[in-house]
């Protein structure tokens, strides 16, 4: 290893020590006035008498602090809800908030550096560790070593990798309040940005965007010599920076709502939440704007553009969960699975969630239009219950945490419901298909290995026909390793795109279906 | 309803399994055994170099998932073959187990080539073509060698020369030509290769040959001797100067054998019921005035397959070859070839046309004849597509239709530089005509894909 990429994975690992150690820090004492200042008004009364006992008192660790004041209220909840007075019930979580407000660490003193020591040297590790790679090498495939690797072939090191991920996963998403010092610690960056207090999802926009920055890098010196690989990584570099991070947070400095302009329903499957609707309806023409963009995209937007170009214009040039897949995902492509029986339980599960996400979606709107004399607050719970085993367990902690485990690209491939659509769309109308070039394969199985959606390319390719898959992304890298130069991504005629009886050029002898 | 006949298939490569594939397409009923002592399943024998790089697993080169060959009442048997009864249509196996056939097909087919050097059968002495050579392979470098020979300019030489960097072992390659693989390139793409090798930090000796393999006297390789008597010490052997027929077990009974199994245009040996395809097999007469008596390319084991698989299901079908392609990699540069460029030719009969890209990884050779009808091209460093050229060549375009047209043989990838139209300017200038050059399309045009 260079000496240059030693230094980097030092620093790599130092700046990740960091952030794991550093949500430890700190006391915790609450009072009054933080109870007042970070509960809604109907439950004000309530919480500031159920939590009085801790006024004052300074807790030494975030578990002791947590745990007592979510067994107060819990206590108190369990009363109610013996007595079946649901309506008294407090249903809101007040631990981030109010473990943020009562923290008093070095990390507020603080901030900048510590971000510094934390992301700031995994950034700077990570790109001290990629930008020296494959260094004096000739531009081609760099696949050596991939499966003796004890990161990317599900070794010790794998494993670690993804029991990392899923834990901070599970704590960003079911325990944030944990981890509030890694929020004090990018408040002034948001202030700067949108000008309001960081929350758990500010921190987590900007790791994730600067771990596609990053990792983003490493394609660039991976693929160097593969133009399209080269143009698609800085397209979804581009646009996680733009659209998904600072686009959103300058809107709000702005007084205007936070708005992702590139991501459509039902992947944002609270695009038609009444709140939301809400938001964008009160907020003048701007508002309005982002609503029709919004419906646009879904109606034409995705159809349009998935006619001419496949899905890949979204999934693997312009997603989010795209991006993060192809740039930080990448070294775990090989471990999707290939088999007949995953793509079964593949479209099972993927036309499920879309299923799953339609029909919330309608009765959110039909409940909205009649003023919720429909169903009430049904929908509410279809909400949290989407937003829990959709939201967050599948396309969160599996869609990530399992890079790993079972390939980069589990949600987008079982889960996404807007992939499930694109999909729809790239395998019954549009142009878009993978050409396989003639008779030159020679059934090697790179490309299946390598595809990221688990399609096994090579069936298709040694009986030359066009691939055209549903599933498809179109992350070109089947083409890329394929060492006979039988596979090209085309948009083309709609006419002979689809040809399941092909035949093998070159042998005279008999025409035959492969 | 009891199986009309039961054919037996001797290999399950390439030739041996398209076989086996397009007879049961075929027929439902008859009964179906492929016999292979080297592994079970079929897998690509190419992709054998990538499973030592970690690019693939061993699974990864099996084309079909294990539960294929019973959903297709495919029976495979993982034995070898020792002995064949082609009297009494009995097979004996090394277990002792005895298959019985009504029709045989032998697809077994080659070995490495040993020229009888001397210390040829050292330890750390090998050839690489099958699954155990593989395992042998990953066992002689599993530790202690730090220099290897490969001796021979081949494919499988380059891709043996790849693995073994890949491990940090330092390669030198003794190939007897003047030039790399000179008996099927011409001089500038096999130059272009050289190049490539020795970027790659290969010490390549051209015009070189092995004279014999020397032990360290407890049986193992230490160095080798070239023909003028230089010693390169070594710690491993590659013996990649070719492959033969891999017949040694059928020799003595009444099949015709020469270098291969002798067979007629329906792949028939001289022994009713008893077929060869692939590697195995050798033409008694040439199937195309410009094919080879045996053939030994994936491709064409394939087409075997295929074609044989016809005649057995009661159509007999003669073998017609169709323009000849290939492809191979040459460490990071692709090569593919349409039909015929051979290594020289004669400069009164044929017209050359050669373009090279000035980062010398990119050319295009195409010949025509004097007519100035295209016979083949060459491409390196980018893709061409095969229909295309197989379209152009049966129909004996002119070269310069070809030229003109060259944008829809374009196979790279979207955002490529645009090689096309520096062929087609290239073309024009040197024979002094006007060509419409091709325009790089919007998408190139918007992120400035340059040459």
């Amino acid at each position: 290893m260079k000496y240059i990429q030693l230094i980097g994975l030092t620093l790599f690992l130092t700046g990740l020590l960091a952030f794991t150690v550093i949500p430890f820090l700190g006391e915790y004492t609450i009072s009054e006035g933080i109870v007042l200042d970070n509960t809604k008004d109907i439950h004000q009364e309530k919480m500031k008498e159920l939590l009085a006992p801790m006024y004052g008192k300074e807790y030494s660790s975030s578990f002791s602090f947590i745990r007592e004041l979510n067994q107060r209220v819990d206590n108190y909840n369990s009363e109610l809800k013996a007595e079946s007075r649901w309506d008294q019930v407090i249903w809101d979580d007040y631990s981030f908030p109010l473990a943020k407000a009562s923290l008093s660490s070095p990390v507020q003193n603080h901030p900048w550096l510590f971000l510094f020591v934390s992301i700031g040297l995994t950034v700077l590790g990570g790109l001290f560790y990629n930008l020296p790679k494959f260094k004096g090498e000739p531009e081609g495939i760099k696949n050596n070593g991939i499966f003796h690797s004890k990161m990317k072939n599900r070794g010790w090191l794998g494993m670690l990798t993804g029991s990392y991920l899923i834990l901070f996963y599970v704590i960003l998403y079911w325990f944030p309040a944990y981890m509030v010092n890694l929020v004090w610690m990018v408040e002034p960056l948001s202030l700067i940005l949108s000008g309001n207090p960081a929350s758990q999802w500010f921190l987590y926009g900007l790791i994730y965007t600067l771990a596609i920055l990053v990792m983003g890098v490493r394609m660039f010196r991976k693929y160097k010599g593969n133009r399209y690989q080269q143009i698609r990584t800085a397209s979804v570099m581009f646009f996680q920076t733009a659209f998904a991070f600072l686009i959103p947070e300058i809107l709000v400095l702005l007084n205007q709502p936070y708005f992702d302009f590139k991501n459509i329903w039902p992947l944002d499957y609270s695009f038609f939440y009444d709140y939301r609707i809400e938001t964008l309806t009160s907020s003048g023409a701007i508002g309005m704007f982002m609503l029709i963009w919004g419906i646009l995209l879904i109606v034409v937007g995705v159809p349009v553009f998935t006619y001419f170009y496949g899905k890949r214009w979204y999934c693997s040039w312009v997603c989010g969960c795209g991006g993060l897949a192809e740039t930080v995902g990448d070294p775990y492509r090989q471990l999707s699975d290939k088999s007949l029986k995953s793509w079964k339980i593949e479209r099972y599960l993927i036309h499920g969630v879309l299923v799953l996400a339609v029909v919330m979606t309608a009765l959110t709107i039909a409940n909205y239009f009649s003023a919720f004399s429909f169903l009430g607050n049904v929908t509410n719970q279809l909400h949290s219950f989407y937003g829990f085993a959709i939201g967050s367990a599948f396309a969160g902690v599996v869609g990530t945490g399992f890079y790993p485990f079972m390939g980069n690209r589990v949600w987008c491939r079982f889960g996404c419901p807007l992939a499930a659509y694109l999909g729809m769309v790239q395998r019954f109308k549009s142009r878009f298909r993978i050409t396989t070039n003639g008779g030159q394969c020679i059934s090697c199985g790179n490309c299946s290995t390598y595809c990221e959606m688990g399609i096994d390319v090579r069936w298709y390719a040694q009986r030359g026909q066009n691939i055209v898959r549903s599933s498809c992304v179109g992350c070109g890298v089947c083409s890329a390793v394929c060492p006979r130069g039988v596979l090209k991504l085309e948009n083309g005629p709609e006419e002979g795109r689809i040809n399941d009886m092909p035949i093998l050029i070159g042998n005279d002898s008999v025409k035959l279906n492969a | 309803m009891s199986p009309s006949k039961h054919i037996v298939i001797l290999g399950n490569g390439i030739a041996g399994i398209t076989c086996a594939r397009h007879l049961r397409k075929g027929d439902d009923n008859i009964q179906i055994t492929v016999i292979s002592g080297e592994s079970k399943y079929f897998f690509s024998r190419t992709a054998l170099m990538y499973v030592y790089m970690g690019h693939m697993k061993f699974e990864h080169t099996q084309p079909y998932e294990n539960w294929f060959w019973e959903k297709n009442r495919i029976d495979l048997v993982q034995d070898w073959v020792e002995k064949v009864d082609f009297e009494g249509k009995k097979l004996y196996c090394q277990s002792g187990k005895t298959i019985t056939y009504d029709q045989l097909v032998l697809a077994t087919g080659s070995k490495p080539n040993k020229f009888g050097w001397p210390g040829q059968d050292l330890m750390g002495v090998q050839g690489l073509y099958s699954k155990q050579d593989l395992e042998l392979m990953e066992k002689n470098t599993e530790s202690g060698v730090k220099k290897a020979v490969i001796v021979g300019g081949g494919l499988i030489g380059i891709e043996m020369a790849e693995m073994l960097a890949y491990k940090n072992i330092e390669v030198t390659f003794l190939v007897r030509e003047s030039g790399f693989w000179r008996n099927i390139l011409p001089e500038e793409e096999s130059e272009m290769v050289r190049r490539h090798i020795r970027e790659h930090h290969f010490d390549l000796r051209l015009n070189t040959e092995l004279e014999e393999i020397i032990s360290d006297g407890s049986g193992k390789v230490k160095a080798v001797k070239t023909k003028s008597g230089e010693e390169i010490p070594c710690q491993f052997v590659g013996l990649t100067a070719g492959v033969s027929p891999n017949i040694d077990f059928l020799k003595g009974a009444d099949l015709d054998l020469d270098r291969g199994i002798l067979v007629d245009q329906l792949f028939q040996t001289n022994l009713k019921d008893v077929f060869a395809i692939g590697d195995c097999a050798q033409f008694r007469e040439k199937p195309d005035k410009n094919r080879n008596l045996i053939e030994q390319v994936w491709y064409t084991g394939r087409m075997h397959g295929e074609t044989l698989a016809q005649t057995i299901l009661g159509k007999p079908t003669p073998y017609k070859p169709g323009v000849w392609f290939n492809s191979a990699k040459f460490l990071d540069i692709e090569y593919q070839t349409y039909g015929q460029v051979p290594a020289n030719w004669d400069e009164s009969q044929v017209s050359n046309f050669y373009w090279e890209h000035s980062s010398g990884k990119v050319c295009f050779r195409m010949l025509c004849d004097s007519d100035g009808r295209i016979l083949g091209v060459n491409n390196f460093g980018f893709r061409l597509r095969h229909e295309f050229f197989d379209k152009a060549i049966r129909e004996q375009w002119s070269g310069q239709k070809v030229i003109q047209n060259l944008d829809k043989a374009n196979f790279d990838p979207e955002f490529f530089a645009p090689y096309i139209s520096a062929i087609q300017r290239t073309y024009a200038e040197e024979n002094n005509i006007t060509l419409k050059i091709s325009k790089p399309s919007f998408f190139q045009r918007l992120i400035g894909a340059k040459l």
